[in-house]
């Protein structure tokens, strides 16, 4: 699924700009499931915000709604009325329900209220981890159900680099809660992140192979990947010919 | 250089001709300076002129910027070094990769390092973006494509001269998964490799194991192994290398030993105990350099002596291995 974390509340409402009438809009979907953006959380940004803008002395009327996907025309039809009403929209949806809203309503301020973080899967209650980064061309065959590009700092595709000890990678982590690090003051009394563990993908790649005695897989060079299938050549799209209703011009 | 090339040399660099006679090679490091001084390298070069048979020059090295490792092996070049130019995955795409190999043989570079380089959260620039459009294997293979087939990454013919280098790349031998080490290598030679740089050995005993294993594939056979050693600075750098360094094995013994090398000596005489710990460093080094030249399939060293370039005669000096061997 698609991962967010709600931004600061200082920082959302810094992005609101002269909008008296404020919407925040949840999405029920993926940003529901990580607990950063569905109808819960909406309700209570949206009591946050009419607090906290009433304390600085600059009170909106904040009002929320949440639907089923942002990512979907119909589904946004549902809040045109809320939508029509307020001077500017707070999604709470990943970056496509962002712009699937302000493509919707073209005439409407649309400002995100997440940072969309990741396609992860929630590792246990309250952990989400990094799992893929839709490169446009999976090689899971290859690595045994573990993927380089999404886990391996570096990327690598033919095996782990020096930097990897004891199963970790040499790259570490920085701490964030709500996307800001944490800090901590160390020994000669100077602020740094708290830094934490990662695996070494390269590590369970080869444990992972070893176990169904399919090293060989990783003894074949892997070639220059095509990242063109990636972000890199641009912005993507599938069309499903046989799918469609209407041929295009 | 052509001529050489021709007469059966991949590059004809000093390092391949060096190996190639069946010396033991050794290499020295340079790194370049987080300015525009020029002067920095001269000075350091002084250092290695003579002591060395080809000079590693980093590529911002631990993602710290510097002069850019093309610019210094130029300038290594006027100072009578033979440079070894080191190229990361990290900081250019293969577009980049391959303009700079271009660029690089026409001024005169032979030989070339393939790294995936230092992650960026190591160094000045943590927020950046890394590149790792190819990784250090495929960067060998196009290196020798670009050598033995003339063609680009993409299959284009390259129009005109060709760049020859001699490619080397790195081994972490004491690096996770240690018992895929080996298999490793065998890749990066598989790829196109002639000579192969370790990273710092300082564990001889895993050194040992881990050649045997690379002799039992016949890749000793097949490339040009040169071990990494590094004078310590102290018991302080030895604990560190142990405990904060992957890919290192620092034994206890050799913490040991640089602990005593100052123990006479009071603690206010800071100078003095500095003194005894570098000799201790040079000692220590100098023994690695003998221990595992008796290794079969072992074919030189790479003495990275970190900031400390006035270090390498003495210790290339005490191994034995100088004058170096004139070549024809």
């Amino acid at each position: 699924m698609i991962t967010g974390e709600q931004k600061p509340l200082d920082e959302i409402k810094g992005l609101l700009g002269d909008g008296k009438k404020v919407l925040v809009v949840g999405c029920g979907t993926c940003v529901t499931v990580c607990f950063a953006g569905g109808e819960k959380e909406a309700q209570i940004l949206a009591a946050s915000l009419r607090m906290s803008t009433k304390l600085d002395g600059d009170a909106r009327e904040v009002t929320d709604a949440t639907v089923q996907r942002q990512c979907e025309w119909e589904y946004l039809d549902l809040v045109e009325k809320e939508v029509q009403e307020a001077d500017v929209i707070v999604s709470l949806a990943c970056g496509i329900g962002v712009q699937a809203m302000a493509r919707h309503f073209p005439d409407k301020w649309v400002i995100p209220g997440l940072n969309t973080t990741f396609l992860g899967l929630p590792e246990e209650q309250g952990v989400w981890t990094e799992q893929c980064q839709a490169c446009g061309n999976c090689i899971l065959a290859l690595t045994g159900g573990i993927c380089p590009i999404a886990r391996c700092s570096k990327q690598l595709l033919n095996g782990p680099c020096g930097g990897s000890e004891n199963g970790l990678c040499e790259v570490k982590r920085i701490k964030r809660e709500n996307g800001i690090p944490v800090m901590q003051t160390d020994a000669r009394g100077r602020e740094q992140p708290v830094l934490e563990d990662v695996e070494c993908a390269w590590q369970l790649i080869y444990d992972r192979l070893k176990g169904f005695d399919k090293l060989d897989l990783i003894m074949e060079i892997q070639p220059p990947k095509d990242w063109s299938v990636s972000r890199d050549g641009g912005p993507r799209r599938i069309v499903r010919e046989d799918l469609r209703l209407i041929d295009e011009e | 250089m052509t001529d050489r090339a021709s007469s059966g040399y991949k590059s004809g660099s000093t390092l391949e001709r060096m190996l190639r006679a069946g010396h033991f090679a050794v290499t020295g490091e340079l790194g370049p300076p987080q300015s525009a001084d020029g002067d920095h390298i001269r000075e350091k070069a002084g250092y290695l002129r003579g002591i060395v048979d080809g000079v590693n020059i980093t590529d911002n090295q631990t993602a710290v910027v510097r002069m850019s490792s093309l610019g210094a092996a130029v300038i290594a070049i006027e100072e009578g070094l033979e440079p070894v130019m080191q190229m990361t995955c990290r900081d250019r795409n293969r577009l980049s990769m391959q303009a700079d190999f271009l660029s690089a043989y026409a001024l005169g570079i032979r030989n070339m390092l393939a790294l995936t380089g230092d992650h960026q959260s190591f160094g000045n620039h943590p927020t950046a973006k890394n590149v790792h459009d190819l990784d250090s294997m495929q960067l060998i293979q196009v290196l020798r494509d670009l050598r033995d087939e003339k063609k680009f990454e993409c299959g284009d013919p390259v129009k005109g001269v060709e760049p020859r280098f001699f490619i080397g790349a790195a081994a972490a031998p004491d690096a996770g998964p240690v018992e895929w080490r080996p298999y490793r290598l065998a890749k990066k030679v598989n790829a196109g490799a002639d000579f192969i740089q370790t990273q710092l050995v300082y564990n001889t005993k895993a050194f040992e194991k881990y050649m045997e294993e690379v002799r039992q594939l016949g890749l000793h056979e097949r490339v040009c192994i040169l071990v990494g050693v590094g004078p310590l600075k102290g018991p302080g750098m030895a604990r560190y290398m142990r405990d904060f360094v992957p890919g290192i094995s620092m034994p206890d013994h050799i913490i040991d030993r640089m602990s005593k090398a100052a123990a006479g000596i009071p603690k206010e005489e800071k100078a003095a105990r500095r003194d005894a710990w570098r000799a201790e460093g040079i000692q220590v080094c100098i023994e690695l350099i003998q221990q595992v030249r008796e290794i079969e399939g072992v074919a030189g060293v790479h003495v990275m002596a970190i900031e400390w370039e006035e270090a390498v005669v003495s210790i290339v000096k005490g191994a034995g291995l100088l004058p170096r061997p004139a070549l024809d």
